[in-house]
């Protein structure tokens, strides 16, 4: 759990030269309220507190992660309360969550504060002012997401707000725009989402499927015309990247089959470019990966691993 | 899709051009073996009092053979199996029947044992080579049976039975398992060293009982010692009705699992609760072997262990040859005591072995190690609730789920867990080696096992 941990702190650093530092503050106000709730829940609960693990503070780094990095601090707090004592030890504690806690606080945080959670997105500084946004009224400087421009003033927007195209992937992909507090760094999510794998704390199959449905969907669907879409642009805005290395592939809430996970992450992707195409949100990520939680199980019921040899005669 | 097939077509490549090995599951543990693996096998001293336990096969334990008070001379039957499955039971050294006590055992927490004080008075037996190659199949096979030879790599199944496959089952290859893939464990390793020729000499004497000439020993590529050994001891045996070659397997747990071994080397698949003779093949473990030569050429019964006696938690490491029904305490002052380090006595090998709580508690023919093992060389960390990460999924070699197993025993809805292939498991333990939760998935499994019916 400490080396997924080590993997969010390299985006987390970025995040305070992107967006200033209160995107640390909120993820420390995140973590410190995901730990405090946890042994809370376990105390009252009469469980054993398990907090040493780790794995709260994943928890709090990755629903600091998901929110703007111009919402007030007050949030996070509350977040943490759904993430953690709702939604992981009333069902069980760890292991026994159907859904991801952090993106089922997210969700909570969206139907509860709309306007800040839609609304409170910051304009990537430039020159190391990371003091500059500490204290200032947000609404004064929020801007839009690259996808909520797209959604709704189409591509040419995107283009003309962040810069010419080719210019657009590598911004996009350092993470200068604005988004939530950790998504928006593609290149240190994709070196800690390697690492990851490389250590093989967790395979290609979920992370591919996503991504891979997410491209291909975006091209096929999300132009003006047929196949017109832009598969890079899809993967490298919102949230994609983010899900498809460590929300997406969470052990407890994704399926163990790699069958099922590859039918899983076909569908998380799907649902998001549903979402963002169809759907009322700009980003849909959290939804989709939320949507298919629950049917982990249900895909794992489906496909068994390969029996060694099966009984000589038939099934037994 | 393509990416799997890729992989997949790389691995088959890549196995190819290595050593043999099985595809799905399996772990790599350290393997501990350098604190033994050059010590030569020590003949340990005749300890004053025996406990030979009544049941040391699979099948139905001895009944004893010899009253309270009687003097028995080394290698004399003291139990037969009347009714079952089974084989008769020997003094492992002359002595005085003391009578039939309860002795600790490390599975069934207590056992019937007949109790031997030595008797030094009585004079020791001899025993010197036979013409085997004259005797029939049938003569053969009686006397593995009657020098109670039974499979000592871990099992236990009697061995007469192995060599008598039923007749719808052809079998063409023999296997001689010297995998030794349990970490700490090196008494087969010596063996193959040591009697090279007697384990080859054996096989000859399998493969005129089984009636064919293929004989294929399995041998893990971390012992290039014993494979030479063996190669040479192979090469020099061999003739065109005993045809005895060596095959190098890759290094991963676990590599001399009856089954895992068979499709290492032969690519074919043992259906689940089926022998190994369905596919044609018969298994036998080196020392096994050894045991057989040692009937067969000497006339000599098997009562006596080579064992490994290993770990942090032990003064002086060592491969014995010790009598059966020695006390683990009797080996442990000969051995000079423990170390202060000691944090667990394990019976057995490490992913496989049983810790036990007693010091007075006999080797069985069975018995391949004792371990000593130190704060460092276990985990005592306390286990916590499954997160489904699925890698017991991935570790088990035969495809099963022990984490729904787990959940289920958990639950106490063990009755249904004959769907996830509890019944297919054989415990080799990597299921709860590889477990981030440090969950004892091998006991939910026996657990289950116990609870649920096939």
């Amino acid at each position: 759990m400490w080396t997924v941990v080590a993997c969010l702190v390299p985006p987390l650093i970025l995040s305070v030269f992107i967006f200033g530092i209160q995107t640390l503050i909120i993820t420390a106000v995140s973590v410190v309220s995901c730990v405090a709730v946890e042994a809370a829940s376990q105390k009252l609960l009469g469980r054993r507190v398990t907090v040493s693990d780790g794995s709260a503070v994943i928890t709090g780094m990755l629903l600091a992660f998901v929110i703007p990095p111009g919402v007030p601090y007050l949030l996070p707090v509350l977040g943490a309360v759904m993430a953690i004592y709702i939604g992981k030890h009333l069902l069980g504690g760890i292991g026994y969550n159907i859904f991801n806690p952090a993106l089922l606080a997210r969700a909570f945080l969206l139907a509860t504060f709309p306007v800040a959670m839609t609304s409170s997105w910051l304009p990537p500084l430039h020159d190391l002012a990371i003091f500059s946004y500490l204290g200032t009224h947000v609404d004064a400087i929020t801007t839009a997401t690259p996808l909520a421009v797209l959604k709704t003033q189409g591509m040419a927007a995107v283009v003309e707000q962040f810069g010419a195209t080719s210019n657009i992937y590598t911004t996009f992909f350092l993470g200068w725009r604005p988004g939530a507090i950790g998504e928006t760094s593609g290149l240190l999510i994709v070196l800690g989402g390697l690492y990851l794998l490389y250590r093989r704390y967790i395979t290609w199959h979920i992370p591919v499927s996503v991504l891979g449905t997410i491209a291909l969907l975006t091209w096929c669907f999300g132009g003006p015309t047929w196949f017109g879409g832009d598969p890079l642009l899809a993967i490298l805005s919102g949230g994609a990247l983010l899900g498809a290395f460590f929300m997406a592939n969470d052990y407890v809430t994704c399926p163990t089959d790699k069958t099922s996970q590859l039918i899983y992450g076909v569908g998380v992707g799907a649902l998001t470019v549903l979402i963002r195409l169809k759907g009322g949100y700009p980003e849909g990520i959290c939804y989709a990966i939320l949507l298919m939680n629950p049917l982990s199980s249900v895909l794992d019921g489906w496909f068994k691993p390969k029996r060694f040899a099966a009984p000589a005669g038939g099934a037994k | 899709m393509c990416f799997v097939f890729l992989t997949q077509t790389r691995e088959l490549l890549f196995d190819m051009t290595s050593l043999l090995t099985f595809p799905k599951g399996g772990v790599h543990p350290p393997e501990a073996k350098e604190r033994t693996a050059s010590l030569a096998i020590e003949t340990m001293p005749v300890p004053d009092e025996l406990e030979v336990i009544l049941g040391q096969h699979i099948g139905a334990p001895c009944t004893p053979t010899v009253a309270a008070k009687a003097e028995v001379r080394e290698g004399d039957i003291i139990g037969e199996v009347t009714k079952g499955l089974g084989v008769p039971l020997h003094a492992p050294v002359a002595a005085t029947v003391k009578g039939v006590f309860q002795s600790a055992h490390p599975m069934r927490v207590s056992a019937p044992a007949l109790l031997l004080v030595t008797n030094s008075e009585i004079p020791a037996v001899r025993y010197s080579r036979l013409d085997w190659e004259l005797c029939g199949r049938d003569e053969l096979l009686k006397k593995v049976h009657g020098a109670g030879i039974i499979g000592i790599g871990g099992a236990g199944f009697p061995s007469h039975v192995k060599l008598n496959p039923p007749p719808d089952n052809p079998v063409d290859t023999l296997i001689l398992n010297g995998a030794e893939c349990e970490p700490y464990i090196t008494a087969d390793h010596r063996q193959m060293l040591e009697f090279s020729q007697e384990i080859v000499e054996g096989a000859r004497v399998i493969l005129k009982i089984l009636g064919i000439k293929d004989c294929r020993i399995g041998i893990e590529n971390n012992k290039p010692d014993a494979i030479a050994a063996m190669t040479k001891a192979a090469a020099a045996a061999s003739s065109a009705s005993a045809q005895i070659t060596v095959h190098p397997l890759k290094v991963k747990y676990p590599q001399g699992s009856e089954k895992q071994l068979i499709q290492s080397i032969t690519g074919r698949k043992v259906p689940a609760f089926a022998l190994p003779s369905a596919v044609g093949v018969v298994v036998h473990n080196v020392s096994t072997t050894k045991a057989i030569h040692d009937a067969i050429v000497l006339g000599k019964p098997l009562y006596e262990k080579v064992m490994t006696v290993s770990g942090k938690g032990i003064s002086r490491p060592a491969n014995l040859l010790v009598k059966v029904g020695t006390r683990v305490s009797d080996i442990v002052a000969y051995l000079g005591g423990v170390t202060p380090a000691l944090a667990k006595i394990v019976m057995g090998g490490p992913m496989m072995g049983f810790a036990i709580s007693t010091l007075d508690i006999p080797v069985t023919k069975t018995t391949s190690s004792v371990l000593f093992l130190a704060e460092d060389e276990i985990d005592t960390r306390p286990h916590s609730q499954c997160i489904r990460c699925g890698w017991c999924v991935e570790a088990c070699p035969m495809g099963l789920e022990p984490k729904e197993v787990a959940i289920h025993v958990e639950a106490d809805r063990a009755q249904d867990t004959a769907q996830f292939g509890v019944f297919e498991c054989f415990e080799c333990g990597c299921c709860a080696y590889v477990c981030p939760a440090k969950r004892p998935l091998v006991q939910f499994m026996r657990l289950a096992k116990m609870k649920a019916k096939r």
